[in-house]
């Protein structure tokens, strides 16, 4: 393990952005933060989590897959990919750490998507250990334990100096080519900071949510419950919870004609968009109510039955922050599964 | 601290149900913490007792809720409407976007709601309570062994501070007392983007809309977005889209839906509330606002059902498209 002062911390992303577009979250105009760009005088932010994910830096909102005209009878194609920019993003907390494992088994399962596939291997994670954790918090029921983030570094923050562990090759590089403005020392003050954090996770009022009842096989069970009509009455169908999710993958892919060729191009898509995987045949989910369902079966039945049991929320607390009517995940698992009634 | 109080309200909503006047109550939803109250349906004095809320973070407008639930509910539907709700209410029965005979609405007063963000930056986030006490809400959180005590005034959302009115102008049975109209400084935001240089302008709005993630909430949240497939949902529209084309492309979705609701929003300011970004759209509604009461006389949408709209209604007393172009020239 090696430290740093804080108050040496540009220095450090200084010699990281020597090498690599460092981004990292800073604080910005309305309030909230988001991850932008370091550049000399870039201010890192407190804040405990931005209002989008750190998956954008994989998996982008929007991104152009190829472009293709056609001449007669033939069609030109282009291919547009290049490799990514090596990057380094730095702060990730430990539940958007674990978004990336859950990306990775939809993304890099064969056939891999050599875009996602491009900027994973380019990019480097730094994450860092919480300090606060607040009240929509509830990492800990998917066996997150926030004050000991995976990542290519993770790293710890006292009041005066930051900390850092390399977990993988990558993460040993960059540690490395810090090693002038880092020593060598001991676990000590990271051991002392982790049980700070873990007595705040036992006082928070999401401690207990449990998985009980959701998982792979649940299907059946949970498919026609009645609480699905009460739970998505007040829903409005917009994308927000999607949108802010660190594990929500789904995307649309749709032609754009310039007039002059064809631009292929991916972007988010919502299941709570009302054309969602819209087939030639129509929509397979009709109401709110299908659609709604539908985000929730994925996250805590559909994916974990087909990667080992793993759920697919991290238990970051944005849906539960930004939902315009407050209906939220946890709501759900509280009134359906194992919790119901506790 | 409202008011009324949640006890009067769940009296008033049960005895109603229990007569056999309405069938259903819109409500606010007990939430996981003090203030994530959820819209909901009640059907009983139990579900009323266990489930209803009223607190300083009711800010939701049902009146939207009312194109989707009246139609559903087997007889008439309670809702309860702060004031600045009813003028979407009327601004929604003047459209005939939902059966008035189905509805019931109760007027209630509102004292205003609190914003848990303004909270937050005070108080500091890890809430654990939120409890109103006088013009007070007392704060505790999960880092500070003491309650903090924070004035009810400094937390209320912008749309609150800028309130327009505190009357009713629709309910079947009003609760509290009546209100006033009020001299708002809802425009004085607006009079200082229009000072700006069309630089300094097109900077401000290109900060705020690079936000956008496209998630449409404000359009799902405004009582004047009801079309039933919006031209952005609709794959053979040719403009549908579901993601931000470029950082600024959203000044397109937004700039459209501000001309799309000119002279039928009525400033209820919940775009604003739900936006996951904090971009202050309400802004855009306003500056319509303002220009239609300085280029046809003073007019409220939703004060009156069945008024007729400046913009679709034709006199011989309306400006010149040549005026509206000077007067732009001069604000550049």
């Amino acid at each position: 393990m090696r430290k740093c002062s804080l108050e040496k911390i540009n220095e450090i992303f200084a010699a990281i952005a020597k090498n690599a577009a460092l981004y990292l979250p800073v604080d910005r105009t309305d309030g909230s933060a988001a991850y932008k760009k370091w550049e000399e005088g870039t201010v890192w932010s407190n804040a405990l989590n931005t209002v989008r994910s750190p998956k954008d830096f994989f998996f982008p909102q929007t991104e152009d897959l190829m472009r293709f005209k056609t001449k007669g009878k033939t069609v030109q194609l282009e291919d547009i990919r290049t490799e990514a920019e090596a990057f380094v993003v730095f702060g990730v907390r430990a539940c958007d750490v674990k978004s990336f494992d859950i990306l990775d088994r939809v993304f890099l399962t064969e056939p891999a998507d050599s875009f996602y596939a491009n900027r994973r291997n380019h990019g480097v994670i730094v994450s860092l250990a919480c300090t606060r954790p607040v009240e929509t918090c509830f990492c800990k029921t998917f066996g997150i334990d926030p004050s000991a983030p995976a990542g290519d570094i993770s790293a710890w923050k006292t009041e005066s100096d930051i900390f850092f562990e390399a977990n993988t090759e990558k993460g040993k590089a960059l540690l490395h080519t810090l090693s002038e403005l880092t020593e060598e020392c001991d676990d000590g003050a990271v051991a002392e900071q982790k049980a700070k954090i873990n007595a705040v996770m036992e006082k928070l009022p999401l401690k207990d949510l449990s998985t009980k009842g959701f998982g792979g096989g649940k299907t059946a069970e949970l498919f026609d419950a009645p609480e699905w009509d009460e739970l998505s009455s007040a829903c409005l169908g917009c994308g927000t919870c999607t949108f802010v999710c660190p594990t929500c993958q789904c995307y649309d892919i749709k032609d754009f004609n310039t007039g002059n060729g064809v631009i292929r191009f991916r972007c988010w898509d919502s299941c709570m968009y009302s054309d969602f995987t819209k087939m030639a045949h129509g929509n397979n989910r009709l109401t709110q109510k299908e659609r709604f369902r539908q985000r929730f079966m994925h996250k805590l039945v559909y994916y974990p039955e087909n990667n080992d049991g793993l759920f697919s929320c991290v238990g970051c607390g944005r849906c539960l922050a930004k939902c315009p009517i407050s209906m939220n995940i946890v709501k759900v698992m509280k009134k359906i599964g194992g919790n119901k009634g506790e | 601290m409202q008011k009324i109080t949640r006890e009067q309200l769940i009296a008033k909503a049960s005895e109603l149900l229990s007569n056999g006047t309405v069938s259903q109550v819109l409500g606010w939803g007990k939430g996981e913490f003090d203030y994530d109250v959820t819209p909901t349906l009640f059907s009983s004095a139990e579900e009323l007792e266990n489930g209803f809320v009223f607190n300083d973070f009711c800010g939701a407008n049902f009146s939207k809720y009312l194109v989707s639930k009246a139609a559903k509910a087997d007889g008439k539907l309670l809702v309860f409407l702060k004031p600045c709700d009813t003028y979407s209410f009327n601004q929604l029965l003047t459209e005939h976007r939902f059966d008035r005979e189905k509805v019931y609405a109760v007027g209630i007063p509102c004292e205003g709601m609190a914003d848990i963000s303004k909270v937050k930056a005070i108080s500091g986030d890890g809430i654990a309570s939120i409890n109103a006490d006088g013009d007070n809400l007392v704060v505790t959180t999960l880092y500070e062994d003491a309650p903090i005590t924070i004035a009810t005034k400094d937390v209320l959302a912008e749309r609150c501070i800028n309130c327009k009115s505190k009357k009713h102008v629709a309910y079947d049975e009003l609760m509290g007392e009546e209100g006033e109209v009020l001299a708002s400084n809802r425009f004085d935001e607006v009079a200082r983007l229009e000072a700006m240089t069309a630089d300094e302008r097109f900077a401000f709005w290109q900060n705020e809309l690079s936000r956008c993630i496209r998630c449409n909430a404000c359009r799902d949240a405004c009582p004047a977005c009801t079309c039933e497939k919006c031209v952005f949902d609709n794959p053979n529209s040719g403009v549908e889209n579901k993601s931000p084309a470029n950082e600024f492309e959203e000044k397109l979705f937004h700039i459209i839906r501000a001309y799309h609701v000119a002279g039928r929003c009525t400033d209820c300011g919940e775009c604003s509330r739900v936006c996951p970004q904090n971009i202050p759209l309400h802004l855009l509604n306003r500056k319509f606002i303002k220009d239609i009461n300085e280029f046809y006389g003073e007019y409220q949408a939703g004060e009156e059902v069945d008024s007729r709209a400046p913009l679709v209604n034709y006199t011989t007393e309306d400006l010149e498209p040549g005026e509206v172009f000077d007067r732009g020239d001069n604000n550049a």
